[in-house]
């Protein structure tokens, strides 16, 4: 990005989903407000840099908008009844996009509805809420352009022939949309963050769209308590970054991070987060986990790291969604609270549900390797090795492999 | 007697509309609805969207399941229709849901195709 985002930059970050949500409830269309508001930013482009960029970007984008779309209706028949209201609107003295509003929430809710396959909801919220071309898509998520396009397209196509709602869900709905539309920030972020196959470990790009959805979510539901945890989640997960991988692009573990390099903005405006979800009412899998990395973003070492703590949050945790993967982390922390022995222990007891899964073969390696089994610690990174699709994680546990036999 | 004619293609060697293939297959849609009309037999009938428009609702254990896609599960068999009105699809799945045996069934919820 450059040093200074030219204005149609900024306002593209700043104005992109209020005015697709505005114009989605105007023209009862996502794919006419996508087309009126792209066409609106490419004649920002042309225009802002022979005129200058005017007083209220927002409130031009939107009046152009709404322009576009009425001449795109009028090529349409079918929506003819919609020119009215819209020509009244464009006509108005220039107002901005509402910001942080039910037309916001509306438009994530229409893009995260159940009728919608969990592919195709995590694709339309990078399209539509945040922005992201459909190239940008495809190249996050690691697939061919044409085949997001698809993708993209078919949802198109099913939430017009379906009626698929674009409105703020009932007050009954809410919790469970609001649980639905934290799925897939949450999975936006992990693909980026724990990408697991592709040549880079870390696609920062969706890990910072998650932090932006995430934080628009609490404006748009303030007292969920979830919504903030989820925030606080993030914001602390990502405060690592920096620190998690080496110049190679090979992954740093926890405790031989150089702590000074996570960040202290994101680190403080995620215990923020977690301070406000805290005063709400529930307790759900996001205030555990983001508990869990708030305790680590205070701890100044491992050694300093209240690990039985931390192990008793990923008990919690198992009481609401038994996994074999959150057992295995529990395992992890119990090996630094109780010892590398228990920690094994427990691992070993995941064996049969988690065989191939690289990351209990690579846990195992390294308690194996703190209590001097040797060549056991070699045949896990071995299997590790074998089940790991990601090139820079592959290389790293080559790496730890090849240092045992040679100092074993 | 009443009868239902349920009519099961392959979307997939469907022609598309606006092809001339279409155009012709559809004058004897045409045809045949005229002289079903004309033998004062016909009651009633919809063309549906594409598979791809449907979405699917069960209950079980007293949570909704959705699904994105059409019934595709062989085991159960076709036990009736209701044609509704309604504003959009969260409210035709408020009217699924309260279908006596969606606890146990499954109910599938196609758009009516509107032709102008």
């Amino acid at each position: 990005m450059p040093l200074r985002p030219s204005p149609v930059d900024h306002a593209f970050r700043t104005e992109w989903a209020p005015l697709v949500a505005t114009l989605v409830r105007e023209t009862r269309s996502l794919e006419l407000a996508e087309d009126a508001v792209s066409e609106a930013f490419a004649e920002a482009s042309v225009r802002w840099r022979t005129d200058g960029p005017p007083n209220k970007p927002g409130a031009w984008l939107l009046t152009t908008a709404r322009r576009k779309a009425i001449d795109r209706i009028r090529r349409d028949a079918r929506f003819a009844e919609r020119i009215p209201a819209l020509a009244e609107a464009a006509e108005r003295p220039q107002t901005e996009p509402q910001r942080f509003g039910d037309d916001q929430l509306a438009l994530i809710a229409g893009c995260v509805h159940p009728a919608l396959n969990p592919e195709a909801q995590v694709a339309l919220t990078l399209r539509y809420v945040c922005g992201l071309t459909t190239e940008q898509i495809a190249h996050s998520f690691l697939v061919p352009t044409e085949t997001m396009k698809k993708r993209l397209t078919r949802a198109k196509k099913k939430i017009e022939a379906a009626g698929v709602p674009f409105a703020v869900p009932e007050s009954d709905q809410l919790p469970d949309r609001l649980e639905a539309i934290c799925g897939v920030v949450y999975a936006v972020f992990t693909e980026g963050y724990a990408s697991a196959s592709g040549p880079e470990l870390i696609r920062g790009s969706l890990c910072d769209e998650a932090i932006w959805l995430s934080e628009l979510l609490c404006e748009l539901a303030p007292d969920d308590a979830e919504v903030h945890a989820l925030a606080g989640l993030v914001l602390l997960t990502d405060s690592r970054r920096w620190a998690r991988t080496d110049a190679q692009g090979l992954p740093i573990l926890l405790e031989d991070q150089d702590r000074s390099k996570w960040d202290g903005a994101r680190i403080e405006r995620g215990l923020v987060h977690l301070a406000r979800s805290a005063e709400l009412p529930g307790v759900g899998p996001y205030r555990l986990m983001g508990s869990i990395a708030g305790l680590h973003a205070r701890s100044t070492s491992v050694d300093d790291t209240p690990w039985a703590r931390i192990a008793g949050l990923y008990g919690a945790l198992l009481t609401l969604n038994d996994s074999p993967v959150l057992r295995l982390n529990q395992a992890a922390a119990m090996a630094w609270s109780e010892g590398a022995q228990v920690g094994l222990a427990m691992m070993d007891e995941l064996a049969g549900l988690l065989s191939d899964y690289p990351y209990l073969h690579s846990s195992r390696a390294a308690l194996l390797a703190k209590l001097g089994r040797t060549d056991e610690a070699s045949a896990a990174y071995d299997r590790a090795i074998e089940l790991s699709s990601n090139d820079a994680e592959i290389r790293w546990m080559r790496s730890r492999r090849d240092d045992l036999t040679a100092s074993g | 007697m009443k009868y239902v004619l349920l009519l099961y293609s392959d979307e997939a060697i469907t022609p598309d509309f606006g092809t001339p293939e279409m155009d012709a297959e559809m004058q004897e849609w045409f045809n045949f609805t005229q002289e079903l009309d004309g033998a004062g037999k016909h009651l009633g009938g919809e063309a549906l969207h594409p598979a791809g428009s449907a979405t699917t609702v069960r209950v079980r254990d007293g949570k909704t399941i959705t699904s994105d896609g059409p019934f595709a599960e062989t085991k159960e068999a076709l036990g009736g229709f209701y044609l509704i009105d309604a504003d959009n699809l969260d409210e035709a799945t408020e009217w699924a849901l309260k279908i006596p045996n969606v606890s146990y069934g499954t109910v599938e919820i196609r758009p009516i195709m509107e032709f102008n």
